[in-house]
């Protein structure tokens, strides 16, 4: 029994440990981008990675989402003579929900992943020590352009998401399932608010720094040989996608205090 | 800033104060005690070679020198000021003073030669591409790589590797340069032409250079002074000539590369046999 407790203590501590390492990395983040100059040469390079790159991906998520969400919810809704209002629950599901949490999984798989194993993989071969030894801080040089361009890009990447998901939905429900046009519109902007799209954009900032923290922190402290990097890029992106769908839970109960969802 | 300790060694022939100054440095990884009170002193513009066996902690020192491990216990003074303690913010200006020369090179693999070795100046604030090329050909002449600018690291060989990272070490000309194993897996050709290359850096730029290796043929060639660290600790303190000449079995063996499985009875007991073993 004892041992139990020792092994319950043992993850609490390492649980903490592991979430006090992530808010020194992010205070250190966050006084660097105060601080220390910006390259931005580095930045436009993660622009690229991350909010040029990952377009494909966000596009198909977005589309297939949306279209199968439309057809699944227009199947039940017409059974009740309701299937103009497939509009307005596949804009307002995309925004709140669906647009920033898949978008942010498809970012932690693509991009967290990279983040985590292209750091480690430099953790490893000396060059973080190489560039501490150049008097370079790590967080200056790898966390801080990283960190920036996710937050520019995943907001935009969750924006293309539910643009390309609604679109997605219009042409399943208007052009395969012969809904009505005007009255799919119609019901979609009385129902959907900015109070949506707030809620949509803000999830993808908090999202955007679960993923960059999590990911580079991995990375920053991966253990020796390949077998290190393989792991630390496994548990950045087994971390994040957790994170991401445990911190959409609060967020939504947190925001939905703010702007309540529906009609007002 | 502080003042150097009181009690310094004092390095043979260094009027001055030491550059470099180890005064009872301890650490331990894991179970394991790695160094157990390491003291040394480097004067400046010496070359200090620090041999000893595989696994014995010669590349921990080193990384300590330029605040890359943390000490257990113990203080590191370069240049006056004690280093142990400071913040990495604070270690920055330690390190634009010494350069360190890594096992493998590492060089950042995703940059070719000339942005490796313009790493430094860039991240000095030179915005001028004229003056950056300049300087960047003068460390490809010194290296005797001319003309390499754009090859990828993955392109190049084991010796190539560790002349540019070499230059990336010293084009901000800093006063001391650390080498961790220069000559390691490199064939005996290379590995004298690097060889070469730091005694010639040590005179075009009168650095401190401390050389950890355990190849004997490069520690003679280069070494002012030569510390044998074993067991956590400096065991030997000495010129080449005075490393050769001791009669100390430990030391001997190390020189003539013999195992206790190899070395024979009578010169395990006799230091005289072993010496004449060592001139032969």
């Amino acid at each position: 029994m004892s041992r139990l407790f020792i092994a319950i203590g043992a993850a609490v501590i390492r649980m903490i440990t592991y979430l006090g390492e992530l808010v020194v990395l992010a205070g250190e983040t966050f006084a660097s981008i105060v601080l220390q100059k910006i390259r931005w040469r580095l930045f436009m390079n993660q622009i690229v990675e991350i909010g040029l790159r990952s377009q494909l991906v966000v596009v198909i998520t977005g589309a297939f989402t949306g279209a199968v969400f439309a057809a699944q919810t227009f199947f039940q809704f017409n059974k009740l003579g309701m299937g103009s209002a497939v509009g307005a629950v596949v804009s307002v599901s995309i925004m709140r929900e669906l647009g920033p949490v898949l978008t942010a999984l498809m970012v932690t798989g693509r991009v967290g992943a990279s983040m985590s194993a292209e750091i480690g993989t430099m953790k490893v071969t000396e060059q973080i020590d190489a560039l501490r030894a150049l008097a370079v801080h790590p967080t200056d040089y790898l966390v801080v352009p990283r960190v920036l361009a996710m937050m520019i890009s995943m907001p935009l990447l969750v924006a293309e998401c539910i643009g390309v998901g609604i679109a997605a939905g219009y042409f399943v429900s208007v052009g395969l399932l012969e809904v009505n046009g005007p009255y799919y519109v119609a019901n979609m902007v009385r129902w959907t608010g900015m109070r949506d799209i707030i809620m949509g954009l803000s999830k993808a900032a908090c999202f955007a720094l679960l993923i960059v923290f999590i990911s580079c922190h991995k990375g920053l402290t991966s253990r020796e040989g390949a077998v290190g990097v393989g792991q630390a890029t496994t548990e950045a992106v087994v971390n994040a996608s957790l994170a991401v769908l445990i911190f959409n839970f609060f967020l939504t109960m947190m925001l939905n205090i703010i702007f309540p969802a529906g009609y007002q | 800033m502080s003042a150097l300790p009181n009690e310094t060694k004092g390095t043979p022939g260094a009027a001055a104060a030491p550059m470099i100054s180890v005064r009872g440095l301890t650490k331990a990884i894991g179970p394991q005690e790695i160094l157990r009170g390491v003291d040394l002193d480097v004067a400046k513009g010496e070359t200090l070679v620090i041999i000893g066996r595989s696994g014995g902690g010669k590349s921990v020192l080193l990384k300590h020198l330029v605040g890359l491990m943390q000490p257990d216990a113990g203080e590191i003074w370069i240049e006056g000021e004690n280093i142990i303690g400071l913040s990495e913010r604070k270690l920055a200006a330690i390190r634009r003073k010494v350069g360190i020369l890594f096992q493998g090179g590492a060089l950042f693999d995703s940059m070719t030669v000339e942005e490796n070795i313009a790493f430094p100046l860039r991240e000095a604030g030179e915005r001028d591409p004229r003056v950056i090329r300049q300087k960047v050909d003068e460390m490809l002449e010194v290296i005797e790589l001319e003309g390499q600018h754009d090859k990828m690291p993955v392109n190049l060989s084991g010796g190539m590797k560790k002349r540019v990272g070499l230059a990336r070490s010293i084009i901000r000309r800093p006063s001391c340069v650390l080498y961790d194993e220069p000559t390691a897996g490199l064939d005996p050709v290379v590995s004298d032409s690097i060889n070469h290359l730091i005694r010639r850096l040590q005179k075009r730029f009168h650095v401190t250079s401390i050389v950890v290796t355990h190849d004997m043929k490069s520690a003679f060639h280069i070494a002012d002074h030569i510390d044998y660290l074993h067991e956590g600790r400096i065991y030997f303190h000495g010129t080449s000539a005075e490393l050769q000449r001791s009669p100390d079995p430990l030391l001997q063996d190390f020189l003539l590369g013999r195992s206790e499985a190899s070395a024979p009875p009578e010169e395990r007991t006799n230091p005289e046999a072993v010496v004449a073993s060592a001139r032969a």
